[in-house]
Parts: structure tokens; C-alpha cells; sequence
């Protein structure tokens, strides 16, 4: 590996890297910010909205149950779309920097 | 090869050990039953044996040593990660919190899911590309090497010793408990057996030793829920309405809310198991709790490591996605194991055994195979035991590796020898550091026997999540970050987090278990009837942290209760439980119907085991008495807890990223802002990464 080769401040700088720099911080801040309201809602429901969390909805199940169980689908949701985006998007343009990486000057 | 020998021989010799010893005490396990138990021990003891023989003979170099030669694929690292991660804690005792409190236990394993999406949006895949085998490589790619290396190894250490002494305390306890093997030999078991794997087979052994451990505890939750769900044909609110049908569930739910019981229904008391409230009851603690895992796992060393072991950041994408499916998946089914436990086997059998109700699970597992006196039953018992064995010997050997990486690779390679070491030396320092940091587990293990070791897991997470996280996040995605600013925030970061628990309501506080005891001995003076209390809030923010001078404490409403007699001591209350015997059986030699002698053996063996209950609480209460005789302030020299809260995240996390931060802007440091621009593309693309090693 001839690590002298590569300038990094020059692929840095270039508008492809840029692009997937702005386009993955926005998106990971997204999903990262979501993901932990979401989160804290839980404790916060518990403790200061117990009225609504005893709500019977189907038989016994109360809406503190749903909402625990919608925290599960919504972690897994949050991890599948990022997974698709990064497998799709990210890995590709990625790939484009890393294929051009020693002409980058 | 010798070292082959030696592992072999250290396994026969823990089945020896644990064989002779075996029968020394009671446990849930019966006598006659405990071969059954053995063998299903033994069996995984050799197949674990023959996974580190096997990868004994692949692991020559040190890339081999920790990071399996970057071979573990995606869904490989993905199990293994579940394996290391669901530790006895959350296997045993989440599902022990839901068959006791119900729906906050469940409710407390949400943040354990939650933590792995901030492991896989911002650790996982950036620290594969730019990292090596440990946290301190992550720190040192642009910091200035020998400090940060110092500073994550110690960090490193310090979180693997508390993670590994609540491990090793715990699964002592656990194994004592189920099978009633005595304790310091549990914990030189698992310590030896640990050893083997880590020694000879390094990551890769240990890699496939978890892996193995999470595929026996997946299969064993998903077959005991078939049995519990089976019977309601798995509908969910059908299986719920059992559950607040039970009367055991609503006589748990009576105890739980004391005088505020009185006036509910039974149906009430059952759904009230299906609310929140129980268990957790300071909101302000549970967030606490909730921010130090949700960053502190992103931030756990021997979770971090894992990530080293697989080829590419594609597959190290693909292990989180899968890791959050199995362990997500298991905290769902754990509502049903709890649940099923709470209805099946009952929450007063459950505390009879292990008051943090940690048997829940076992104990499910007996009655759904036909009980106690069955030899399914049994069977079933043995199999969960054995998975709960392999458990903790998964989650040791992962910590075990990590902190003798930290000492070995971080600290005398880097930092003693400069980088500068032969392929061979770095490989007899690991196996060298696994050695000691081994052995010295199995001392803390031992000496800490009959402490309260259960806030040492939440402290790891919490010092995780103030040191390593805020200079590892800020190192990858801050351009400023500098040397200065992770030393001294990862410094402050975990001592703060420490020293706010050394001052929480964690430590023992004499004068409170002197009362407590006094209490037990000499009972309680009669009560007057007592009127509502509407809830009271703290009279500032400050005051739902700290004990300061003029604060007003905030405390839950309480509802009004009715006058209440004196208790009596446990004394006066031996005697008169002995009294009520003498004329049970007075009674009982009158009587000539054969069901109603059956009835009156029944009533007398509930009164004995009354009689036992108290004596047991008599002799702790003495013992505590004798214990605390005398003092009167904690080890920190205090009467009563400082720090209001038990999980001290809400303070150390906000101030470790401050200090950081601050630090970091208010110094100058040419190589963290010269290499910036390498580690944000190599971080991004993956470029130069560490490859494989070829076979």
C-alpha cells in the first residue's frame, strides 16, 4: 500500500465526497434524533402520562403496552431503513471515491 | 502442541472440581436430578473445548488473537454480538423483573435495544474502517498516540472491571443457587473455563463460544414461550387476560401497592400488573438509566471489539442489524417468559429462591417440562442452567479479551514499546494479559462474595457512556477534537460517574440497615389512621439531584390509610407461629377424615415455612445488626445518600462531551487537525482499512 499517493485533503474537498458527507450527516442526525425521542417518550409516558398509558384497548392490552411493543418495530424500522439507504446510496457513491481515490490530486 | 494439553487438562479438572463439589449444597435442582444436569454441563463444556482446540490451531498472529483474522462474517458477528451482550443480567433478570413488577420490567428492556441504534449509526461501521483491534487505536489514529492510548486503556479497564466483577459475583450467586454448587468453586469454574477459551483460542473462540451460548438461549426462550403461549393459541390479549385473572398475579400486585390495594378490585389489581409504576419509580432516574445505555453501549469496549472481527463496514453494518433482531426478539419474548412465570409458577415461589426474582425463568422452565417432581421438568431445568452457565462464561471471555487487548496491545505495545514489537511478542503480551487479567477476575470474584454488586453494571454503562463514547463520537465527527479534550474529558467523565454512585443511594448506609433490622427484631409501634397526601414536587431541579441544605424532597402521593396494629418482633412472632403449630397438630391428632388431616398437614406446612421465613430474617437482621454495629456513616463517610439518583448519567454524560469540548477548543494540538482530513475520508470510505488476513 502506497499510502503517500493518496491526498487526502484533496478528496476532502471534492464535491463527491461532499456530497455523501452532507448526505449521510443529515440523514444519520434524522434518524439518530427520532430514534432517541422516541426512546424517552417511553419513560416520560410512564411516569407522567399514566392515565393514558392505562387506556384498555384490546381486552387487557393497554396503550403502555402497545407503545413499549411500537418502540421494538420502531428500533427495527429505524435499522432497516438506514441499512437500505447505506447498502443502496452511501456504498455506491463510496465506492465512486474509493475507485478514483489516487487521481484525486 | 503443550498449550492444547494444558487446556484440556484445565477442563477435565473444572469437570473434576465441580463434579465432586456438586453435591455440597442445596439448590432449584433436586439431588437425584443432578446428573441430568452434568451431563447437559458436560456436553457444553466439550463442545466449547473443542471450539477453542479448533481455533487454537488458526490463531497464530496477533490479528488472529483479537480479531479473529477479520473473518467472522456479517450474521456470525451478529450472534456473536447478541451472545456477548445478553448477559445473565438481562436473560435472567429482566425476565425475573416482568414476573415480579410486569409491565416495567418489560418496559426496562427497551433501552436495551434502543442502545444499538447509536452503535449502528455512528460507531460501528466508521471505527471498522479506521480502527484496529481496540478503542485506543480508534483514539490514537489522530490524537496524539501514547496518551490517548493510555487514557482509553485505562478507561477500558476500568469499565471491564466493573462489567467482569458484577459477571463473575452474579453467575456465582446463580450457579450456587440452581444447583447449589458452592460458590467460590462456580467462580473458579467459570474463570478456568473462560481462560481456556481466551488463552488458546483467542477472539475467534470466543467469537464461536458466543455464538453457540446465543443459539441455546434463543432456542430454549422461543420453545419455553410455545409452552407458555400454546395454551391461548397464542393470542396476545388472551394470554393477557390470564394474566390479570391470576390470582397469584393480583395478590403480587396487593403486596406491591400496600394500603393503596385496599379499596381495588381484584380485576383492578390484575390489569394494575399490566401499568407502569410498580417497579421504576423516579422518572428522572429511569432517564438517567436510559441515556447511559442508550450511549454507553456504543461505548462498551468488548462490544466495540466485535466490530474489528468482520472484513469490511458492510458486514459490520449487517452484524448490528442482525444483533438488534436477536436481541430485540428475546427482550419481546421475555414478556412472555416473565408473564409466564408470574401465572405458572407464582411470584412468592419465584422470591423464595432468589429475591431479585433472577429464577423466574428456571423455575418456568421446570414447571413447563411438569414440575419439580418430573423428570422433563427436570430436564428442562438442567438445560436452562447449563444455558445460564454458558452465559456467563460468553460474556467473561468477551470482557476478559477486551481489557487484556487494552493492557497488552494498547498499553505495552503502544505505549511501552512504541509500536515497535515483533509479531511474536505481541502475541505472548495478549495471551500473557489474558493470563492476569483472568486470574485477577477470579480474585474479585471470590473476595467480593456477598456484596452488592448489581449497580456495577449500571455504573459501566454510565463511565461507557461519559469517557468513551464522548471521545470517541467527538474524535469521528468533530473536526476540533483534540488530545487534550478526550484525555481530560474521558478523565472527568469517569470520575464523575463514579464518584456520583460512591455517594448514591447505592451504598450501604448503616444507620438505615440498623433500622431496618431494629425493626425486624424489635417490630413496629401501632400506626394511626393516616390521610391522603397529594404528590410533592422537589422545590428545584437541583433538589431531584442532590441532598442540599434547604431543599424540600419530592415524594409520590399517597393514598389515605387506615390505622394499622403494632408488629411484633420476630421473637414475639416465632413464639406465636410455634404456638399456632403445637395446636395445629393438637387438633390435627383429633380428626379421623382422612381429607380433613390432609387439609390440616397442608396448613401446617404453610405456617412452618412462615416460621422458617422469619427465622431467616431474624438471623440477617442479626447478623446486619452485629455487622454495623457502631457506625454510622457510609464508606464515604456519609449518613444518608448525597446523590438522590442510582444511575449518575445525567450528570457524567453532559459533562464528559463539556469537557471535551471545552478542552478541546481551548488548546492547540497540530496532529489531531493535521489528520483530521485522513480519518473523516477513510472513516467514510473505508479506504486503506484493515484487511483480512488471507488463509
Amino acid at each position: 500500500m502506497m499510502r503517500h499517493e493518496i491526498n487526502w485533503a484533496a478528496i476532502d474537498a471534492d464535491p463527491r465526497f461532499q456530497a455523501l458527507h452532507a448526505k449521510k450527516t443529515h440523514f444519520l442526525w434524522s434518524l439518530m434524533i427520532i430514534s432517541v425521542v422516541y426512546y424517552f417518550l417511553l419513560p416520560i409516558g410512564a411516569a407522567y402520562f399514566q392515565d393514558l398509558f392505562k387506556v384498555k384497548v384490546w381486552g387487557p392490552v393497554n396503550i403502555g403496552i402497545l407503545f413499549a411493543l411500537s418502540e421494538f418495530i420502531v428500533a427495527w424500522t429505524i435499522a432497516g431503513v438506514y441499512a437500505k439507504r447505506a447498502n443502496r446510496e452511501f456504498d455506491a457513491m463510496a465506492q465512486e471515491i474509493i475507485n478514483d481515490a489516487h487521481n484525486i490530486k | 502442541m503443550n498449550l492444547k494439553l494444558i487446556g484440556g487438562a484445565a477442563a477435565a479438572a473444572v469437570l473434576a472440581a465441580v463434579s465432586t463439589l456438586a453435591f455440597a449444597g442445596t439448590g432449584a435442582v433436586a439431588d437425584e436430578f443432578k446428573w441430568m444436569t452434568f451431563a447437559v454441563f458436560g456436553a457444553i463444556i466439550a463442545v466449547t473445548m473443542y471450539i477453542t482446540y479448533w481455533a487454537a490451531r488458526q490463531t497464530h498472529s496477533a490479528s488472529e488473537f483479537y480479531a479473529a483474522g477479520r473473518s467472522v462474517t456479517g450474521v456470525q458477528n451478529g450472534w456473536a454480538i447478541a451472545g456477548d451482550y445478553l448477559s445473565a443480567a438481562s436473560f435472567l433478570g429482566i425476565a425475573g423483573l416482568i414476573s415480579l413488577y410486569g409491565y416495567d420490567g418489560f418496559m426496562y428492556s427497551v433501552g436495551w435495544l434502543v442502545a444499538y441504534i447509536t452503535v449502528l449509526l455512528v460507531i460501528a461501521e466508521p471505527c471498522r474502517n479506521i480502527g484496529k483491534y481496540t478503542l485506543g487505536d480508534v483514539l490514537a489514529f489522530r490524537n496524539q498516540p501514547k496518551a490517548s492510548k493510555t487514557i482509553a486503556a485505562l478507561s477500558t479497564i476500568t469499565v471491564s472491571t466493573f462489567y467482569l466483577t458484577a459477571q463473575m459475583v452474579g453467575g456465582g450467586v446463580l450457579i450456587k443457587t440452581l444447583i447449589g454448587i458452592d460458590y467460590a468453586v462456580s467462580v473458579t469454574a467459570v474463570g478456568i473455563l473462560m481462560l481456556a477459551y481466551v488463552v488458546f483460542g483467542g477472539m475467534k473462540a470466543t467469537t464461536w463460544v458466543q455464538i453457540v451460548k446465543a443459539v441455546l438461549l434463543v432456542t430454549a426462550s422461543i420453545l419455553l414461550v410455545m409452552f407458555v403461549w400454546a395454551p391461548y393459541g397464542f393470542s396476545l390479549p388472551g394470554f393477557l387476560t390470564a394474566v390479570t385473572g391470576d390470582p397469584k398475579v393480583q395478590s403480587q400486585v396487593a403486596k406491591l401497592l400496600g394500603d393503596a390495594a385496599l379499596n381495588m378490585t381484584p380485576e383492578e389489581l390484575g390489569q394494575r400488573f399490566l401499568e407502569p409504576g410498580l417497579f421504576l419509580k423516579n422518572p428522572i432516574d429511569q432517564i438517567s438509566l436510559g441515556m447511559a445505555l442508550v450511549l454507553g453501549t456504543a461505548g462498551m469496549p468488548h462490544i466495540l471489539m466485535r466490530f474489528f472481527t468482520v472484513p469490511t463496514a458492510q458486514d459490520a453494518r449487517k452484524s448490528v442489524i442482525w444483533a438488534m433482531a436477536i436481541i430485540g426478539g428475546f427482550y419481546v419474548l421475555t414478556l412472555f417468559l416473565g408473564m409466564g412465570a408470574a401465572i405458572n409458577v407464582g411470584s412468592a415461589n419465584i422470591v423464595a429462591l432468589d429475591k431479585g426474582g433472577n429464577m423466574a425463568a428456571p423455575l418456568l422452565a421446570q414447571f413447563v417440562g411438569g414440575g419439580p417432581e418430573s423428570m422433563l421438568g427436570n430436564l428442562f431445568l438442567a438445560f436452562v442452567a447449563a444455558v445460564a452457565f454458558a452465559t456467563i462464561v460468553a460474556v467473561v471471555a468477551g470482557l476478559v479479551l477486551a481489557a487484556a487487548s487494552a493492557m497488552a496491545h494498547d498499553l505495552y505495545v503502544g505505549v511501552v514499546k512504541g509500536d515497535h514489537a515483533s509479531p511474536q511478542e505481541q502475541v505472548i503480551a495478549a495471551r500473557v494479559s489474558s493470563v492476569v487479567v483472568g486470574l485477577l477476575a477470579i480474585y474479585v470474584g471470590i473476595a467480593a462474595e456477598g456484596q452488592n454488586v448489581a449497580h456495577l453494571v449500571a455504573l459501566a454503562f454510565a463511565v461507557a457512556a461519559s469517557s468513551n463514547l464522548p471521545a470517541v463520537f467527538l474524535t469521528l465527527y468533530w473536526k476540533k477534537c483534540n488530545t487534550y479534550g478526550i484525555v481530560a474529558g474521558m478523565f472527568v467523565g469517569a470520575v464523575t460517574a463514579i464518584a456520583l454512585v460512591m455517594i448514591s443511594p447505592n451504598m450501604t448506609y448503616p444507620k438505615a440497615v440498623i433500622s431496618a433490622a431494629k425493626k425486624v427484631l424489635e417490630g413496629e409501634p401501632a400506626q394511626p389512621a393516616k390521610e391522603a397526601v397529594p404528590a410533592k414536587a422537589a422545590s428545584s431541579f437541583m433538589c431531584e439531584l442532590f441532598a442540599l441544605e434547604g431543599c424540600v424532597a419530592s415524594s409520590p402521593a399517597k393514598a389515605a390509610s387506615p390505622e394499622k396494629p403494632a408488629k411484633p418482633g420476630a421473637a414475639e412472632k416465632l413464639a406465636k407461629l410455634g404456638e399456632k403449630v403445637a395446636g395445629m397438630e393438637a387438633a390435627k391428632v383429633a380428626m379421623t377424615d382422612p381429607a380433613a388431616v390432609k387439609k390440616a398437614d397442608e396448613d401446617i406446612a404453610k405456617v412452618k415455612k412462615d416460621i422458617t421465613a422469619t427465622e431467616k430474617a431474624k438471623a440477617k437482621a442479626e447478623s446486619d445488626l452485629k455487622k454495623f454495629e457502631g457506625q454510622t456513616a457510609s464508606m464515604m463517610g456519609l449518613e444518608k445518600p448525597f446523590f438522590l439518583l442510582k444511575n449518575p448519567g445525567i450528570i457524567s454524560i453532559p459533562l464528559g462531551f463539556l469537557v471535551v469540548i471545552l478542552l478541546s477548543l481551548a488548546t492547540r494540538d497540530k496532529r489531531s487537525e493535521e489528520m483530521w482530513d485522513e480519518l473523516y475520508v477513510r472513516q467514510n470510505t473505508g479506504i486503506h482499512a484493515e484487511g483480512a488476513t488471507a488463509h
